[in-house]
């Protein structure tokens, strides 16, 4: 592990688990809330915006993009909210019908606009392109305490680093309202909170991260990462604050892992070529779940309020 | 414009008619099929089986090319997909019922984790480069191009199967997505149609991921069924109404494919039926609804008489028609009315 | 809306809740009509009627969960939105997701959130103060448990204690007794008298007739339209509950009840 593994390995590992954690934040409390669906129809949805401000802008630089799949999701969430009233359908079958209508136009736009030829095409909106994220500028590892060569780090890393400042701030920001909210919403409203402003920021913070992410790593690892951890967390705990950190412990492992079995796995067993780290990611993620969902000491859905229920013992000594 | 025009009147050559009839009858037999799953609200549960069809695909092409043969056989990556959609299935519907984890978890978890097995694959295939270059990647997004007949063959094969299956079945699954438990007290096999259903829809994705893509193949079943729910709030008219708009979608989709081939057909089936979802939804919205009840709201001294009958008669059916709107002299014959009126003081 | 003057002037200062002339419903069909109702300071009320009566719906509307299609809820007179301190909901049990990841103290404190803002920091008199709401109810030994493995009564016990530690002046209960043990029921009973000496009010929905007559002050018999309301005694006779009943009552529960 010398001077290669710190030009090819290191950035993509870092962002990997930087974007690994900016998603399973959020992705704890869309769980508790019935919206793990979201993640899904925001990565989706991204493309389309991504398309639509590269043509506008010409450029790839990175803002312009951002906004644009910001943009995307949040007509994305609108859109499911239109279809569900118009429709009068379930939020699951709104969802399904927005976020593949705007994948589809994100796909032809693709084709019709010649963006595919830069670097934008819908395998690598699907996996990322961690592979490519290479630090130059580094000669060994102590290139990690040379300005200099830090400054040469791929800009990406820079970008989730921040979101995952941005995306944890407003969330532990929020924690008790969401907390809240999430448990009770008519007790929220009726206490004079705002359930439906804390609900929005906790959808546009999904959003942030999975544009973030989305142009690092891609789709699968955005949803993957939104759902997998914090639902193989929720099996092994009945204590929010032990599933957020499981949850972002979950993640950060098979962000690393990932990266590194996707690499170097197949070449340890003779393989002629590496495979794809954001598959890999995802892959650990669900060998994680498997095992929570077969041996989690809370994988049961709580007995209380079911006939034969084993309540605790109360103090007034009731049956 | 005319080659545009030539396709959707299957005069663009032998290959491109064949391909779009085949998938006219796709979006007829998703059609149908997916208005069973909007009904039953369960649609995403589809979303699930076609993403975890990726790594079925993958796996039959390295074992197809493993032993020697084209990996390419369609027949062959329909049948890996079919298995691994179908442990998807059993999957999701594994997690919601004997975990805590809500079905909606169920759902994301599964799907993010096959596919991200089927891209892992992919990349191996990719780098293994086993003779010819696989062009599994078509199957992300779907593609019309380089169908065989016999490809075109096996889709309409299976999406007649459906057809077939859902006109024979259309009233238990009219009564199934319509009302479950009425159903199953009427004494139909509940369990045995929805297994049913899930196995037609199971084969609607297997059919549609050549055309329309793993990614995609949803939207075939959703878009219709939305829009023909705009138009019928029936089961039975609703699957059909769904069938055929699934049918001109797929019809002009795959012709519009076949007339510009850089496009992907199955990002243009899916705008075909969104537009027909989308201009169903604006154009019969708000009346496909009941239409409320625009009568004012009878005021306190009306509102008084109503509580006076309560009062007085507890049991008389006329109470069933007090419903805040209806002042009491329009249901109660005037003399009666003043009588009570009377009994004020 | 209802014009001005429709209803007799009177000075609402007094009474926690009021409703005059309250319609709300679902999808536009009403289910709950012209409701007028006037709660006095320091009393406990029972909410009674047959299912589909609109009692539920009552507390929704009063509380701004659901928009009325007329009439207003006054609280001491005023609007709900500045007098929310001094109200506290407790919802049917049944509406929440008791698998969540909370502990019992973690419920409790939710009673103060409206005090902690967005910002503020939960100190130990708040901890204090969710802990002696918990204590009341009898469930402090359990403060650090989770939620998950409570029965009925103790989950109908932790709402009420998150409404306590709000320090409310009003209680608006929905269905408080409903799947409750006995000894759940005794404690919450004997909560909601002590909150009543105090002189705060507690206005609860509820369907036991046995309970109602026993334990509470003041009754509404409500079926879709406010058929009395009143002293327990007063408003309690067989001709309301027939009327409420729709002559589906047993006559034996009416037995006696004519004074």
């Amino acid at each position: 592990m010398g001077a290669e593994f710190v030009i090819l390995t290191l950035p993509p590992l870092t962002a990997a688990v930087l974007a690994a954690l900016a998603c399973a934040l959020p992705g704890n409390w869309l769980l508790l809330r019935r919206q793990a669906m979201l993640g899904d129809a925001v990565a989706h949805s991204v493309l389309p915006g991504l398309v639509v401000a590269f043509v506008l802008t010409g450029t790839l630089s990175p803002v312009p993009l951002a906004l644009g799949a910001l943009a995307a999701a949040l007509v994305a969430v609108g859109l499911v909210e239109a279809i569900r009233r118009r429709g009068r359908v379930d939020p699951g079958t709104a969802m399904g019908a927005a976020f593949t209508t705007l994948f589809a136009l994100g796909v032809l736009l693709l084709e019709l606009s010649g963006a595919a030829r830069v670097h934008l095409d819908v395998e690598h909106a699907l996996m990322g392109n961690l592979e490519s994220l290479v630090w130059l500028d580094a000669t060994g590892w102590s290139s990690l305490l040379d300005g200099a060569a830090l400054r040469g780090l791929p800009p990406q890393i820079g970008v989730l680093a921040a979101t995952l400042l941005g995306v944890a701030s407003v969330l532990w920001l929020l924690r008790r309202p969401l907390f809240a909210s999430t448990f009770d919403e008519d007790h929220a409203r009726v206490t004079g909170q705002r359930p439906a402003l804390t609900g929005l920021a906790l959808v546009a913070a999904t959003a942030t991260a999975a544009v973030a992410a989305f142009q690092a790593v891609g789709a699968i690892v955005v949803i993957a990462m939104l759902t997998v951890p914090p639902a193989a967390a929720r099996l092994l705990t009945d204590r929010f604050e032990t599933q957020l950190r499981l949850s972002l412990l979950l993640a950060a492992g098979c962000a690393a892992g990932g990266t590194i079995l996707g690499g170097y796995g197949p070449l340890w067993l003779g393989a002629p070529a590496s495979v794809s780290a954001a598959g890999t990611i995802a892959v650990l993620g669900g060998l994680a779940l498997a095992l929570a969902a077969g041996f989690g000491p809370r994988r049961r859905p709580a007995a209380a309020g079911r006939p034969g229920a084993a309540a605790l013992d109360g103090p007034s000594g009731e049956a | 414009m005319t080659a545009l025009l030539q396709a959707i009147v299957l005069q663009a050559g032998h290959n491109a008619a064949s391909v779009v009839l085949g998938a006219a009858l796709l979006g007829l037999a998703a059609g149908a099929a997916g208005s069973v799953m909007v009904l039953r609200r369960r649609a995403l549960v589809s979303d699930a089986m076609a993403h975890a069809a990726l790594p079925g695909l993958a796996a039959a092409f390295l074992l197809m090319a493993g032993l020697g043969g084209s990996g390419r056989w369609l027949p062959g990556l329909m049948a890996g997909a079919a298995l691994t959609a179908g442990l998807a299935l059993l999957a999701v519907e594994a997690l919601a019922a004997r975990t805590r984890l809500p079905a909606d978890a169920a759902i994301a978890t599964t799907l993010s984790v096959a596919f991200g097995l089927g891209l892992v694959l992919l990349t191996l295939i990719q780098g293994l480069r086993w003779g010819e270059p696989a062009g599994l990647e078509g199957f992300l997004v779907g593609s019309t191009a380089g169908m065989l007949r016999a490809d075109v063959a096996a889709v309409a094969a299976v999406a007649a199967l459906v057809l077939a299956a859902v006109a024979l079945l259309r009233r238990p699954l009219a009564l199934l997505a319509f009302d479950e438990g009425h159903a199953a007290a009427s004494g139909l096999p509940v369990r045995l149609l929805d297994r049913m259903a899930m196995l037609l829809v199971l084969l609607v994705v297997i059919a549609g991921i050549r055309l329309v893509g793993v990614v995609l193949v949803v939207a075939l079943l959703i878009l219709p069924a939305l829009a023909a729910r705009a138009w019928t709030r029936r089961a039975g008219p609703m699957m059909a109404l769904a069938a055929v708009l699934g049918g001109a979608a797929g019809w002009v989709g795959a012709a519009l494919s076949a007339a510009a081939p850089g496009l992907p057909a199955g990002p243009l089936v899916v705008l075909c039926a969104a537009l027909l979802a989308g201009l169903s939804l604006l154009l019969r919205g708000p009346t496909a609804r009941r239409r409320p009840d625009r009568r004012p709201l009878i005021d306190a001294a009306e509102g008084a008489l109503w509580t006076r009958l309560r009062l007085k008669e507890p049991r008389s059916p006329l109470l069933e028609r007090d419903d805040g709107r209806t002042p009491l002299g329009a249901v109660l014959p005037a003399e009666t009315l003043e009588a009570l009126r009377q009994g004020r003081s | 809306m209802n014009a001005p003057g429709a209803f007799p002037e009177v000075d609402l200062r007094d009474s926690p809740l009021a409703l005059r002339g309250l319609t709300a419903g679902y999808g536009g069909q009403p289910v709950l009509l012209g409701a007028d109702l006037t709660v006095p300071p320091g009393t406990m009320t029972a909410i009674l009627g047959p299912n589909g009566a609109g009692k539920s719906t009552l507390l929704r509307a009063a509380l701004g969960l659901l928009r009325p299609e007329a009439g207003r809820a006054f609280f001491w007179g005023g609007d709900l939105d500045r007098m929310r301190g001094r109200v506290a909901y407790v919802p049917q049990r049944a509406s929440v997701d008791w698998d969540f990841p909370a502990t019992i103290e973690d419920v409790a404190l939710m009673g103060l959130q409206r005090e902690l803002g967005l910002l503020g920091r939960v100190r130990p008199r708040h901890r204090d103060r969710a802990r002696a709401a918990l204590d009341r109810v009898g469930l402090l030994p359990l403060a650090d448990r989770p939620i998950g493995a409570l029965s009925g009564g103790q989950q109908q016990r932790v709402f009420l204690a998150r409404a306590l530690a709000q320090g409310a002046d009003l209680f608006l209960l929905d269905e408080p007794l409903a799947g409750v043990d006995a000894a759940s029921e005794e404690s919450i009973l004997r909560v909601l008298r002590e909150l009543r000496d105090e002189g705060r009010t507690v206005v609860a929905v509820h369907h036991d007739l046995g309970t109602v007559l026993r334990r509470f002050d003041r009754a509404v018999l409500l079926n879709r339209r406010v058929l009395a309301e009143g002293p327990v005694a007063l408003a309690l006779t067989a001709r309301t509950l027939q009327a409420t009943y729709g002559g589906r009552l047993d006559p034996l529960a009416l037995a006696g009840l004519d004074g």
